[in-house]
């Protein structure tokens, strides 16, 4: 990181041999652009601005602007009801609906002390993974299109669908769901759910694999982000990134497994790390190989949680939500492990009122999106694309 | 044996109408006329086509059977579209740029033999011609970049140029290979050379052991030539929303995709011409199952420069929709380290076969 800071004084030209960027020539008097980057530009995934200081195609520096999603979730939050926030949060991430859900549940019913059916549990763990795995989906597709690779987006969009399709059945809508209630669910899954979610199993395990050989057995898509965008273990902390990000950093943390809710103790999978053989661990290349394995321990989730899932039987979805939520004067701060990272719900309550008096979330792209100060430094605008891509930003989370 | 298979065509040259060289107009318009039809229709519907069965979607459907009249559809939206010349454009350059464009990606066609009996001028020097002259295309990309006042597309200008001159090197020094071997720089003459009773076997891709290095890089560098993927960052949406050609609409824009479309059918055609016999039939004469002579001829030649064609095209396409993209300092690697050398010693050993390899 010692030669990048040099490169911010701008005037320079730069190649990059293996890993590294190797300053060719210094002070050179060229003229530095500003290059607006968005909000309108294809692969800024959203609304995102950066505000680019460029020198050629170098990158001498990327300021993220934010705010054009802004819609005042947390302020909203505070003159409605607890149970109306639940379709708020879908707009969250709303390539992972119900992660968002599941985390802002799991924060009230935290507050309230609660319990709920242990098959609510269940199903509400099988949605989530199912939910991963399309949200994962859609950051490998967008992330081939970034790199110039458009037909993985389409095969990713593909498969997506069928998750879609299992989630429309199940809650009546395809992206926002409102199906994880505070206590439990808003219905009980179809009948013959189970088993369909188990023939998507085993419909998507070859074509992932296919997906990985599409991608990452494609000498250009290596090139373009084997050591790209490198975030070392110790900086990834200190910028306070979680989830794909921080695992690809090398860093072994995952709330599932570190702060384990719901059933996920009872569950075994694996929490992935890059291995450094393939990729420089921290790089762009990680991030996605990490993203692409998750796809494969949510499949092991999906399958342990419907062996083990307990029958229909009696079961009434909505048996422990409570009539009226008015909860104990207090704060609770609960989170979860969402597709993107951390998603954190802190939530306070007066004791008198039906209302949150502060819900603030924290958001798993916001944070990982601050560092993108330091990654851009130096890069290419090819280099900028692809970091933007790995970040794997949603701006609905971003902005709130 | 040259000038009688083109008897047809200087006896159409010889066609004057009150003093006006009308069958040399004929002539040169007849290419144009039917390369503009191919790339508007078939070489649109067929990438929109291709591209959907790869990736297991089944492209235009509505208009006519199959959506085949799909991109006549889109023809009559983009000439009813405004002609948009943004106020701060250089406006001089801003329309003449996709006209250069388009006028450089046709010129090569006046030396493509699209058959025995047809070629728009038999030039003696014609491959060099073909070479030289895809390098107008940069003016225009470049007039279309500078002339938008638009950061990105001046990026995709810069790009472009530097792309498009480095990659002539080796693109030119692998057809010198193929001229080599020929002994003429006359497209005819090359075609002419690669005739014979056993078909594929004459075509110079497989008359020495070495012609598939050069057939390789020309093939890899005129992908970079045309913009094509592996090689489209001068274009690359997803860094430069559309590069040179960002602020274009209309007409314009559509000149512009037809220019890159006969581009792709040009480069096709010389690597066909120069390694793949042309209008040449690849089938062989099997005993009394003379399949050569019953394919060939001036009917036959120019369907199998059209299908030898329409097979590179198809590859583009299949590449495009596969790969991801390089990024520039890969591609400019690419070029000077590894397909120009490889070009350099591919022209030395095919000097070498061509000398003491009779």
């Amino acid at each position: 990181m010692q030669e990048l800071d040099t490169i911010g004084q701008g005037s320079v030209r730069v190649t990059r041999k293996s890993d590294k960027l190797v300053i060719l020539e210094k002070d050179l008097a060229t003229e530095q652009m500003v290059l607006a980057m968005g909000p309108q530009h294809p692969s800024t995934h959203g609304v995102l601005k950066l505000e680019c200081l460029t020198d050629g195609e170098v990158i001498t520096e990327a300021i993220p602007v934010l705010g054009y999603l802004h819609r005042c979730f947390e302020k909203c939050c505070e003159n409605i009801d607890y149970p109306a926030v639940v379709p708020y949060t879908d707009r969250l991430d709303y390539l992972a609906g119900m992660n968002s859900e599941f985390a802002y549940a799991l924060a009230v019913e935290k507050l309230l002390d609660i319990e709920i059916p242990r098959r609510a549990e269940f199903i509400r763990v099988i949605v989530a993974e199912l939910n991963r795995i399309a949200s994962h989906l859609v950051a490998i597709g967008t992330y081939g299109i970034d790199l110039g690779a458009f037909t993985p987006f389409l095969f990713c969009f593909r498969d997506r669908e069928i998750i879609l399709g299992l989630l429309e059945w199940a809650s009546g809508a395809r992206m926002l769901y409102n199906y994880i209630w505070i206590g439990g669910l808003a219905c009980d899954v179809p009948a013959d759910f189970l088993k369909r979610v188990r023939e998507f199993v085993t419909y998507f395990r070859p074509k992932a694999v296919e997906l990985q050989e599409l991608l990452t057995g494609n000498e250009i898509f290596v090139k373009r982000t084997h050591g790209i965008g490198i975030m070392p273990a110790d900086v990834a902390i200190n910028y306070g990134w979680s989830g794909p990000m921080l695992r690809g950093s090398g860093v072994k943390w995952d709330l599932r497994r570190n702060d384990p809710y719901s059933v996920y103790p009872e569950i075994d999978f694996k929490v992935v790390v890059p291995d450094g053989k393939h990729s420089v661990i921290g790089d762009c290349l990680s991030r996605h190989l990490v993203r692409a394995a998750e796809m494969e321990e949510s499949l092991k989730i999906i399958e342990q949680c419907i062996d083990k899932i307990p029958s229909s039987e009696g079961f009434n979805s909505r048996s422990a939500i409570p009539k009226r939520i008015r909860p104990k004067a207090g704060e609770v701060y609960s989170r979860a492990e969402n597709p993107r990272g951390e998603l954190g719900f802190y939530i306070e309550s007066d004791g008198k009122s039906t209302k949150p008096i502060r819900c603030k979330a924290r958001s798993s792209c916001f944070v990982n999106l601050s560092a993108m100060k330091d990654l851009s430094k130096g890069q290419l605008i090819p280099d900028l694309v692809a970091i933007i891509g790995s970040i794997d930003i949603v701006l609905g989370e971003v902005d709130r | 044996m040259g000038n009688s298979l083109n008897a047809w065509s200087e006896a159409l040259v010889g066609f004057n109408l009150l003093g006006l060289p009308l069958g040399l107009i004929i002539l040169a318009a007849i290419p144009l006329v039917f390369i503009a039809l191919y790339s508007l229709t078939y070489g649109v519907y067929g990438e929109r086509k291709i591209s959907a069965f790869m990736q297991d979607r089944l492209g235009p459907m509505e208009v006519g059977k199959w959506g085949i009249l799909q991109t006549i559809a889109d023809i009559l939206k983009l000439i009813q579209k405004e002609d948009i010349v943004p106020t701060s454009a250089d406006k001089f350059l801003f329309v003449i740029g996709p006209g250069i464009l388009f006028v450089g990606s046709f010129l090569a066609y006046a030396v493509l033999p699209f058959s025995p009996a047809f070629i728009g001028a038999s030039l003696n020097v014609g491959l060099y011609y073909a070479i030289g002259i895809v390098a107008i295309e940069v003016v225009g990309i470049l007039a279309a970049g500078w002339g938008s006042n638009n950061k990105w597309s001046l990026y995709g200008a810069i790009r472009s140029v530097a792309q498009i001159v480095s990659y002539e090197i080796p693109a030119a020094i692998a057809l010198l290979c193929g001229a080599m071997m020929a002994g003429t720089l006359d497209m005819q003459q090359i075609n002419v050379l690669q005739s014979g009773a056993y078909g594929f076997v004459h075509f110079y891709l497989f008359q020495s052991p070495i012609a598939w290095l050069p057939f390789l890089i020309y093939f890899i560098a005129s992908l970079a030539e045309v913009n094509r993927a592996p090689f489209d960052i001068p274009e690359a949406e997803s860094e430069l929303v559309a590069g040179y050609f960002t602020e274009y609409s209309g007409m314009k824009f559509a000149v512009i995709f037809l220019a890159e479309y006969g581009s792709m059918f040009m480069v096709s055609a010389i690597i066909s011409v120069v390694f793949l016999g042309g209008w040449n039939s690849p089938l062989p004469n099997l005993g009394s199952l003379a399949l050569n002579d019953w394919t060939n001829g001036p009917v036959w030649g120019a369907f199998w420069m059209i299908m030898k064609g329409f097979f590179f095209i198809f590859i583009q396409m299949w590449l495009r929709w596969t790969l991801p993209r390089l990024r520039v300092d890969q591609l400019m690697y690419l070029c000077w380290k590894v397909l120009t050398p490889f070009a350099f010693i591919s022209f030395v050993l095919t000097a070498i076969w061509e000398i003491y390899v009779p």
